[in-house]
């Protein structure tokens, strides 16, 4: 058998001691044999995969329904070391951190992305200042991609809650979390950006319109979806958030006032409630509560990625 | 000159701003860290904070190998673990899984990232750490290096497979007819021809699953143990050194930042540091081989 053919399998052929007589024979069997014993292992791994992720997700739903009643919902926590009461004022701190960190993150981050799409790419080649710029930009939209979350909380302990007086509190957690989710809504915002065809540009410019028409009046509508898209994601991001708001949100659990309240989110809820007071029935419940908010954002980005791909797809 | 135009070149401006926030972020977070651990490596010295055993804040001995090490080992056993898993996942979703079952396991690895990571922590304290509780060696808490690993390696499995899937279907099409026509089998073009033109992105992906790692913080405080004993074997044999508590980098500053003061504090600090240039490494070299495979 020719050796190119053979590849990987010369270990075996090598083991059968070929003679002349067996030269003829195809060890196709052998070959067919350990393609069967990989994909049976490439499938374990894959099962595997889809178990972990419903082991995970079934048994904190299945333990934390049994606590979840309208009591649950909507009575605070009593605090203290009892781990008794409701979850109410980690729901309100959660959409009011939401609220404001998206509401920080979102228009910077949707402006950094139209700048490196539709501004940066006439770029390319050209030597001087800009073209730099829009390299280190560029650079720098990878590198905070990268950084750890609890350094984005480090960061926002030293400038947001010290160095600028704002305790901790949901100003300086939001402050921080923008940072966090500020790449992650680059780059899907680039992505939308990217989706709408070349055409939809040319056919305005022709029409003598500036750059920034064509972007607000047909660039930005058709990436819409996209765009949406991105901030949902974002805001799952910041649901599931916990370290950076760990070391700057301060963990108060009573209703906030205002942007300088402290407080705690749900998923930190969950780490106060399992770390401090041991109540793991309680920490299910709030935990359950999240699997729902993470999954249907998920349903949603998905449903909203399909259509955008049906339409910019011309069905 | 018309309104539009104007309009036009304000904006571009403000955008150009907006985009080069990102790296003034990056640079405030290096300034920032580093000034204030600048007292810590003054005062303590770069080579006792790196080199030092012993953490006690309150006698004022600040090393962290005792974390370092421990960081290291819980990502080695998370690899150890969710390796194979993960590459198994890509291989078998870009090349072997038909599209409808593909449909089913691709948004399942993509929820599995999404789940927040104080879930992964208390799954692990309430149902991996009573079964790991229950091998039986002096000493074993259950809570240690193995359940973080374990925790850990399902965590990194959505980054590894996603991007190592993507390398392997980036892979040219020709390169695959070209071995089947051979008469080689489905497997061996995968081994022979398509894994090994896939390789810098794999080994990327990989990184990125190591740099992911090195970050991740409450579900390791939840389940390591935060002890700062150095992790030893519990008994002659050396595995059981996974049973060991430990500590890792992000870990050090989570659990101690709230009530850290003075030199403690900046200590916490340095620590940032080191773990920022640790994970600035790993990512960059990560990068580095994507783009040499792209260009």
């Amino acid at each position: 058998m020719d050796k190119s053919v053979s590849l990987s399998t010369h270990a075996h052929t090598g083991a059968l001691a070929v003679s002349v007589a067996e030269l003829g024979k195809s060890n196709l069997p052998w070959r067919r044999a350990a393609q069967k014993i990989a994909f049976a292992f490439l499938w374990l791994m894959g099962t595997l995969a889809v178990a972990a992720l419903l082991a995970v997700i079934g048994y904190v739903v299945f333990q934390g329904f049994k606590v979840i009643n309208i009591e649950f919902l909507t009575r605070p926590p009593r605090g203290g070391l009892s781990g008794e009461g409701g979850i109410s004022t980690t729901i309100v701190t959660t959409v009011y951190l939401v609220l404001l960190t998206v509401g920080i993150a979102a228009p910077l981050g949707i402006c950094a992305a139209i700048y490196l799409v539709e501004y940066a790419g006439e770029m390319q080649g050209r030597t001087g200042l800009l073209p730099r710029l829009v390299e280190v930009a560029r650079f720098g939209v990878e590198t905070l991609a990268g950084v750890p979350s609890i350094i984005f909380g480090l960061f926002g302990y030293a400038l947001f809650v010290t160095a600028m007086h704002l305790g901790f509190s949901l100003i300086s957690a939001a402050l921080a979390g923008a940072c966090l989710i500020l790449p992650v809504i680059i780059r899907a915002t680039e992505e939308a950006l990217r989706a709408v065809p070349r055409s939809y540009r040319e056919a305005s410019l022709a029409l003598g319109t500036t750059q920034w028409q064509t972007v607000w009046g047909v660039v930005l509508p058709a990436a819409l979806p996209g765009i949406i898209t991105s901030i949902i994601l974002s805001v799952g991001r910041v649901i599931s958030e916990t370290a950076v708001f760990y070391v700057t949100l301060g963990g108060s659990y009573k209703m906030p006032t205002s942007i300088f309240s402290s407080g705690r989110t749900l998923a930190l809820h969950v780490y106060y409630l399992a770390m401090d007071t041991r109540a793991f029935d309680k920490a299910m419940g709030t935990g359950a509560i999240l699997i729902v908010a993470i999954v249907l954002i998920n349903l949603t980005i998905n449903y909203l990625s399909h259509r955008v791909r049906a339409k910019l797809g011309g069905k | 000159m018309p309104v539009r135009y104007i309009v036009d070149r304000v904006a571009k401006y403000v955008l150009l701003f907006s985009a080069l926030l990102s790296i003034l972020i990056v640079f405030l977070i290096g300034l920032f860290t580093l000034r204030e651990g600048e007292p810590a490596f003054r005062q303590i010295g770069l080579e006792h904070l790196l080199g030092g055993t012993v953490w006690r804040p309150e006698q004022d001995s600040f090393g962290l190998l005792a974390m370092i090490i421990g960081s290291v080992l819980v990502t080695f056993g998370a690899l150890a673990l969710g390796l194979p898993l993960a590459l198994g996942c890509a291989i078998l979703l870009a090349e072997v899984a038909p599209d409808n079952v593909r449909a089913v396991i691709r948004p399942a690895v993509e929820l599995l990232a999404g789940i927040p990571s104080v879930i992964y922590g208390l799954f692990g304290m309430v149902v991996l750490v009573p079964l790991i509780r229950g091998i039986d060696v002096p000493g074993n808490t259950g809570f240690g290096l193995l359940s973080a690993s374990v925790v850990l390696a399902v965590m990194i499995l959505p980054t590894i497979t996603n991007i190592a899937e993507d390398a392997i279907r980036a892979v040219p099409r020709e390169y695959k007819e070209g071995a089947l026509a051979l008469g080689v089998t489905h497997w061996q073009a995968i081994v022979g021809v398509i894994l090994p033109a896939a390789r810098s992105g794999i080994v990327a992906a990989v990184i990125l699953g190591v740099g992911r790692a090195l970050g991740e913080t409450m579900a390791m405080i939840m389940v390591i143990g935060n002890s700062v004993v150095f992790p030893h074997p519990l008994t002659a044999n050396p595995l059981t050194i996974f049973l060991s508590q430990a500590r890792t980098l992000t870990g050090n500053i989570a659990v101690e930042i709230n009530y850290a003061t003075g030199l403690h504090e900046s200590a916490l600090f340095a620590t940032g540091v080191v773990l920022f240039v640790l994970v600035m490494l790993v990512n960059s070299s990560a990068r580095l081989l994507m783009r040499a495979r792209t260009g």
